[in-house]
């Protein structure tokens, strides 16, 4: 090819780079905003428990094994549709999932759990949003992964389905179970 | 004509309690942080400007009725009562909700491309601008045309005359 010819080209191939890079970038999920938290230790906490007001909840609960740090509420329509493959992820996989009631009021949070069934190993109720701003929460359902040093590993935003939990929040608990 | 007149008058008061309706609205959500200093509310209200809700992503702190937004604005103004600077402010946003919630992203090695990037390819567009009309001044083009040119320009002209004609 004559040198002039394959210089008429050069346009060309920028403008498809720039077609690709546009068309990526129209895949890409604008409401999933990478957080800052991951591999870092969990915000510290003092919570009171959804189920026993006596009770305070702290980032002990987090220690020990790997954990589901939900985030949920009961005026969220995502989170009644995630309910089930929770329900599925605590009860026959026996993974700790750790509930993380926000922006709810205890009696209806209470009565979603009594429709739905309960998931959860411990539930921290967060009505004010005062742990929720630490944890950098900005809408529900969120998931953190946590593993048994208490430190998260993953940030799943939006509801969690089977395929997301095989592809995307499985393979992270492995990893972090077998260490 | 009268009729028209009526229904402008009707629009115009409608478009005027619109607007009153939102104009205390966005006054009532900010009326309750109240500063001693004007200095301080200035600076309040222009850092939750500055801040983006992430929600509602194409609204600021200080534009957004989102429960998230809300808390998030009284949180900003609890320390900047307790006499936290702006950039303690910044800092503490940043840690939790990651440089996404800032207007203005910070210049560091990854965002040098957004910052720098257009800068360079205006630079390189003007070096190969000037370039080109260097090369085009050194050698000029060819004024004169060849005795074949000539014949076959007038050739041309001949045969545009003739259609003319028709």
């Amino acid at each position: 090819m004559r040198p002039s010819a394959s210089r008429a080209l050069i346009p060309l191939g920028i403008f498809i780079a720039l077609a690709a890079l546009l068309f990526y970038g129209l895949g890409l999920d604008p409401r999933t905003v990478p957080s800052p938290l991951v591999d870092k230790p969990a915000p510290a906490f003092a919570l009171q428990s959804l189920k026993d007001p006596g009770q305070t909840l702290t980032q002990e609960v987090l220690r020990g094994k790997v954990s589901l740090v939900n985030v949920w509420a009961s005026w969220c329509p995502s989170c009644r549709q995630e309910h089930g493959e929770l329900m599925q992820i605590a009860h026959e996989q026996g993974i700790q999932v750790i509930g993380f009631n926000w922006k709810d009021t205890r009696p209806e949070a209470l009565q979603m759990l009594r429709q739905y069934g309960d998931p959860y190993a411990a539930i921290l109720f967060d009505p004010d949003n005062k742990a929720g701003i630490d944890w950098g929460v900005y809408g529900a359902p969120e998931t953190f992964v946590v593993d048994g040093e208490g430190i998260i590993r993953h940030k799943r935003i939006g509801p969690i389905d089977r395929a997301v939990w095989e592809s995307e929040i499985l393979p992270i608990i492995k990893r972090y179970r077998s260490q | 004509m009268r009729l028209t007149n009526l229904m402008q008058t009707v629009l115009s008061g409608v478009l005027l309690a619109t607007a009153l309706v939102f104009s205390t609205a966005q006054a009532y959500t900010l009326e309750e942080f109240t500063f001693d200093d004007p200095a301080k509310f200035n600076e309040f209200h222009d850092l939750i400007g500055k801040l983006r809700c992430l929600v509602c992503q194409n609204e600021s702190l200080a534009g957004s009725q989102a429960g998230v937004a809300e808390d998030l604005r009284k949180e900003v103004y609890r320390m900047l009562r307790e006499g936290q600077s702006r950039e303690q402010v910044i800092a503490f946003l940043t840690a939790r909700y990651g440089d996404f919630v800032l207007y203005e992203p910070p210049i560091k090695p990854s965002t040098y491309i957004l910052w720098f990037g257009p800068f360079l390819l205006v630079g390189f567009g003007g070096w190969r601008l000037l370039r080109t009309l260097q090369r085009k001044k050194s050698e000029p083009e060819q004024a004169e045309l060849s005795a074949d040119e000539r014949a076959r320009l007038n050739q041309l002209l001949a045969q545009k005359h003739d259609h003319q004609d028709i």
